[in-house]
This record gives C-alpha cells, sequence and structure tokens, in this order.
C-alpha cells in the first residue's frame, strides 16, 4: 500500500514537470503517453516478443553461467594451489565488467546471437564462482568430522554433506549472477543486434521515441525486481532459514 | 577394552616450535565402563578424545581397540561434540537416519532403528522438527541418539553438555545413566565439570597441563543411583580439586601473571555449594 502511494506521488510529480513544459513532449513525454506506448506494445505482441528474444537469450546465458561457475567454485576450493592461482585470476575477471568483452566476442563470433550470449555468460560465471568456491570453503569443519565418525565414504562425504551444507552460499551466488546476467545482457543487446529488449530500446532513440524507450525502461526495471522479489529473494529465505542462518 | 599405549601428541606452533598436548598418556578401558576425562582447559583432554574417534593421529603410541589398533575414524566409535553438529538441513529422523544409511541395511531397518533411538531420547514428538527449531537440549538428545543408532561399541563424548543450562544438564545426566545403564556402551566422557565427572563416571581420569599427562586416576565407588551417596561424592569432590588446585592456579597464572595465588578464603562462593563446577 505505502509502495503503490509512492509510485503514485511519483507519476504526478512526472505529470507535473511534463505540464511545466521545460522540455518539447517529443523528449519528455507525460505518464498517459508511455501508458499508451506499452499498452499497445504488449497488445500488438511487439514486446512480448521482444521479451521472449531476451529471455532466450538470458536463460541460455545464466544456464552457462551456474554450470561453469559451480564447476570453476569446486576445483578452486579444491586444493590451495587452485586457489592462489584460478582463484585471483577470477578475482580480477570478475571486475572487469562483462560488457567489456563485447569488443572481442563481436570479432570471435560474429555480431549476433553468440556474441551476446558469451556477454551474459561471463556476466553471472565469475560470481558464481567466488560463491560457489565460497562455499565449499566454509562447510563447518564439526559436520564433516561428524560424519566421517559415522563411518562415511569420500563420495558421500562430499555430496551428502559438503554440498548441502554449501547451498545457502551457491542460492546467493544463482541470485546475484541472475542480476549480473540481467544487466549485462541489456549492455550487450544495446550494442548488439537481434530483436530483444535492448535492441528495440536503442531503435525507439533513433526513431526519436522516447515514450518507447521508457516503456522498455519500465518493463526492465518491472521484469528484474519481480524475479528477484517472487523467485529469488522467497527461495535465498527458505533456505537461510532452514540452514538455521536466518536473522532473527 | 580400549587400551590407550604411550600416546604422545604435539602441534606445530606458528613460530615453529613444538608445543607438546599430550605426554605418555597411558590407561586402559574395561568394557562397558564410564571413564570420565577431568582437567582445565588447555590439557589435551579433548585431543585425546580426538585421537581416540581417529579425527587426529597422535605423533607416537597407539590405540587398541578389542586387540587392533585403530586407523581413522570408524562407526564402531560414535562421537559425541560439545556442539550438537546435527546436518542443519536435514530433520532429527533424517539426521539419526543418515549414518545408518552407509550399514547397508534395508530401509525399513533404518527406519525402525532410528525411530528406537529418538523415543529413548524423548524426542519421538519433534522427529520431524529441523534443528534450528530445537532447544540446546534437544539437540543434543538428537546427537545421542544418533550416535546411539549406530550402535557403536564405544561411546565418545566431548564436553557435551557443556553448553547447556544448569537444569537441562541435570536432566540430561539423568538420561545418559539411564542409557548407560541399559545399553553397557563404553563411554569416554570428557568434561571440565568436577560434579558432573563425579556423578556419572565409574573411574576419574584428571588431567594435569604443560604438558597435558595424567595426575591421577580416581575410582568413584558409589552404587547407582548416585544421588543416594551425597557426602562421599563431596568428599570425593574435594579429593579431586586438591589434586587439580595446583594444576588451576597454573593455567591462572598463565592468564594472569604472577601475583595470582589460589586461596580458598578468596573464592567468591561457598566452597560446598558449587566447587569447581567452572574451572
Amino acid at each position: 500500500m505505502k509502495r503503490v502511494l509512492f509510485l503514485g506521488i511519483l507519476i504526478a510529480i512526472w505529470e507535473v514537470i511534463y505540464k511545466l513544459q521545460i522540455w518539447p513532449p517529443i523528449l519528455f513525454p507525460s505518464p498517459l503517453q508511455v501508458g499508451e506506448t506499452l499498452y499497445l506494445g504488449i497488445i500488438d505482441g511487439s514486446f512480448i516478443t521482444s521479451l521472449g528474444d531476451s529471455f532466450k537469450r538470458l536463460l541460455i546465458g545464466y544456464g552457462f553461467a551456474l554450470i561453469i561457475g559451480t564447476l570453476l567454485g569446486l576445483i578452486i576450493a579444491s586444493s590451495k594451489l587452485m586457489e592462489d592461482t584460478l582463484g585471483s585470476l577470477v578475482l580480477a575477471l570478475q571486475s572487469v565488467p562483462s560488457i567489456v568483452w563485447l569488443p572481442l566476442a563481436i570479432l570471435w563470433f560474429g555480431m549476433g546471437e553468440a556474441a551476446i550470449i558469451f556477454v551474459v555468460v561471463l556476466g553471472g560465471t565469475w560470481n558464481m564462482v567466488i560463491n560457489a568456491s565460497t562455499g565449499i570453503k566454509n562447510v563447518r569443519p564439526l559436520l564433516l568430522k561428524a560424519a566421517k565418525t559415522m563411518g562415511i565414504t569420500e563420495h558421500n562425504l562430499f555430496f551428502k554433506v559438503t554440498i548441502p551444507a554449501a547451498i545457502p552460499h551457491l542460492i546467493t551466488g544463482m541470485r546475484l549472477s541472475w542480476a549480473f546476467c540481467w544487466r549485462a545482457l541489456m549492455a550487450g543487446e544495446l550494442l548488439g543486434s537481434g530483436n530483444g529488449l535492448g535492441q528495440i530500446l536503442m531503435w525507439g532513440r533513433e526513431m526519436g521515441n522516447m515514450s518507447m524507450v521508457i516503456s522498455i525502461m519500465i518493463i526492465i526495471a518491472t521484469l528484474g525486481s519481480l524475479t528477484d522479489g517472487i523467485i529469488f529473494k522467497p527461495l535465498e529465505n527458505k533456505v537461510l532459514e532452514r540452514w538455521g542462518l536466518a536473522k532473527i | 577394552m580400549i587400551e590407550i599405549k604411550n600416546i604422545y601428541k604435539s602441534f606445530k606452533q606458528k613460530d615453529g616450535s613444538d608445543l607438546t598436548v599430550l605426554n605418555n598418556i597411558d590407561f586402559t578401558i574395561k568394557e562397558g565402563e564410564f571413564i570420565s576425562l577431568l582437567g582445565p582447559s588447555g590439557c589435551g583432554k579433548s585431543t585425546l578424545l580426538n585421537i581416540v574417534s581417529g579425527l587426529e593421529e597422535a605423533n607416537s603410541g597407539e590405540i587398541i581397540i578389542d586387540g587392533s589398533p585403530i586407523k581413522g575414524p570408524g562407526s564402531d566409535r560414535g562421537v559425541v561434540f560439545q556442539e550438537a553438529a546435527l546436518f542443519p538441513w536435514l530433520n532429527v529422523l533424517e539426521n539419526v537416519k543418515f549414518g545408518l544409511k552407509n550399514k547397508g541395511i534395508s530401509e525399513s531397518e533404518i527406519n525402525e532403528t532410528a525411530l528406537k533411538y529418538i523415543k529413548k531420547v524423548h524426542l519421538s514428538k519433534f522427529k520431524e522438527s529441523y534443528p534450528h527449531q530445537l532447544s540446546g537440549g534437544m539437540r543434543q538428545r538428537a546427537a545421542i541418539a544418533r550416535a546411539l543408532a549406530m550402535n557403536p561399541k564405544i561411546l565418545l563424548m566431548d564436553e557435551p553438555f557443556g553448553a547447556l543450562d544448569e537444569q537441562t544438564r541435570m536432566m540430561l545426566h539423568y538420561e545418559l545413566q539411564k542409557i548407560w545403564l541399559e545399553t553397557r556402551k563404553t563411554i569416554l566422557f570428557v568434561t571440565h565439570n568436577i560434579r558432573e565427572a563425579v556423578q556419572l563416571s565409574d573411574r576419574i581420569v584428571v588431567f594435569g597441563t604443560q604438558p597435558g599427562r595424567i595426575k591421577e586416576i580416581f575410582e568413584v565407588k558409589a552404587a547407582r543411583p548416585r544421588s543416594k551417596n551425597k557426602g562421599y561424592l563431596l568428599e570425593l569432590e574435594n579429593r579431586i580439586l586438591n589434586v587439580l588446585k595446583e594444576e588451576i592456579e597454573k593455567v591462572m597464572k598463565e592468564e594472569m601473571g604472577d601475583e595470582y595465588h589460589f586461596e580458598e578464603g578468596s573464592l567468591p562462593w561457598d566452597p560446598d555449594r558449587d566447587m569447581g563446577s567452572h574451572i
């Protein structure tokens, strides 16, 4: 309720600024115009198609990021040598915004799907690596000891104790990686080719259609917060509670 | 029978020198006996327990159980730690079943055994609960059930009640004695609480510090339930405290400097009431 009211106030301020005519309406559309564009775009399916395109890239890239990230994380957690070499490389790579890879990706894969997906993968991977390896390394030694005294095999120790014990970190990693992939995707689409949300955002700019640009931005913001609020946050909270880590 | 033979253990310190934790530990535990290892913190009693469990290795000496020396941890020795060490992602029943799954017995047998031991520690009502929903005492009972369910010959307990409040601890003392009388397991029990040791054990191995070594072994010659023999137990507590006094003084001096002297008159509590429960 508070949030709805707050949103209402924001839109009211927006309307007032529009009415003041500081900028021409073409550069600063009214909330009503944006609402109309948003509505029409959804009705005629063009926004939905773009959304589908974007999501396809996102899911493929995210999937790769999770798999590669988790595997690398396991490797790094497995030995001190790996941590000192591969681990520090990952830390360095993580500080490079993934969009920086786009020029290389375009040279390697051409100006198409693959280049954008590559950027998305890189956007999510490093964070997942770090979370996975931290999760594995921070398993409470007491739990491992307890399992060993029950005559457990090495194989089961890993799959029945280490991995479950690391799940809270893995979930946090998945949640953050999703957000990173989402950002990387938008950056990639703005500069790359195709028919995703980012591309029609750029297209809107070229057409001087600010109302479309703002519509797309609203879609991006809504989707980002919805996936986090509906899927990841509840999942994370549930896991943290079960694992006895919930903040009280 | 557990033969602890000439155990020597040292740790590497940060500056490279060796710190001797256990020196010349040598005694034998009889089948079905309840033995306490008692001593101030830093005397190596937990380290000895870890060596018996196989989680740590001694530098020299060996542990022989029923004629064969131990190699690493094994399910013939169940361990209960100071913290319950339950797996937080499993409920009580699944926790108790965890170790049984490695034993190659049928699912129905696993279930039956687990439920039996959960009942023994009176947690049947909470078998579906997760560790974070239980109190400290309940968690410790679940851990005891998990250890017992493996049907180990020996139960190793590392200050299992150290983190509990007094009432819960007294309850668990009672329950542990009952379980011991029913199952007749050999129990090796680490504690720093004189009263706890006297209440529960057949024999008490008193440790000295720096390096950790056996100072004296006391036999508790009192019938169970122990509550009936208050006079004798109190006197035994006094005798053990006298032996430990020197060790406590050593530890205190280390922590507080040379001006510290252990004087009975300066005790902030009545020595007959509370003696040595938190040395």
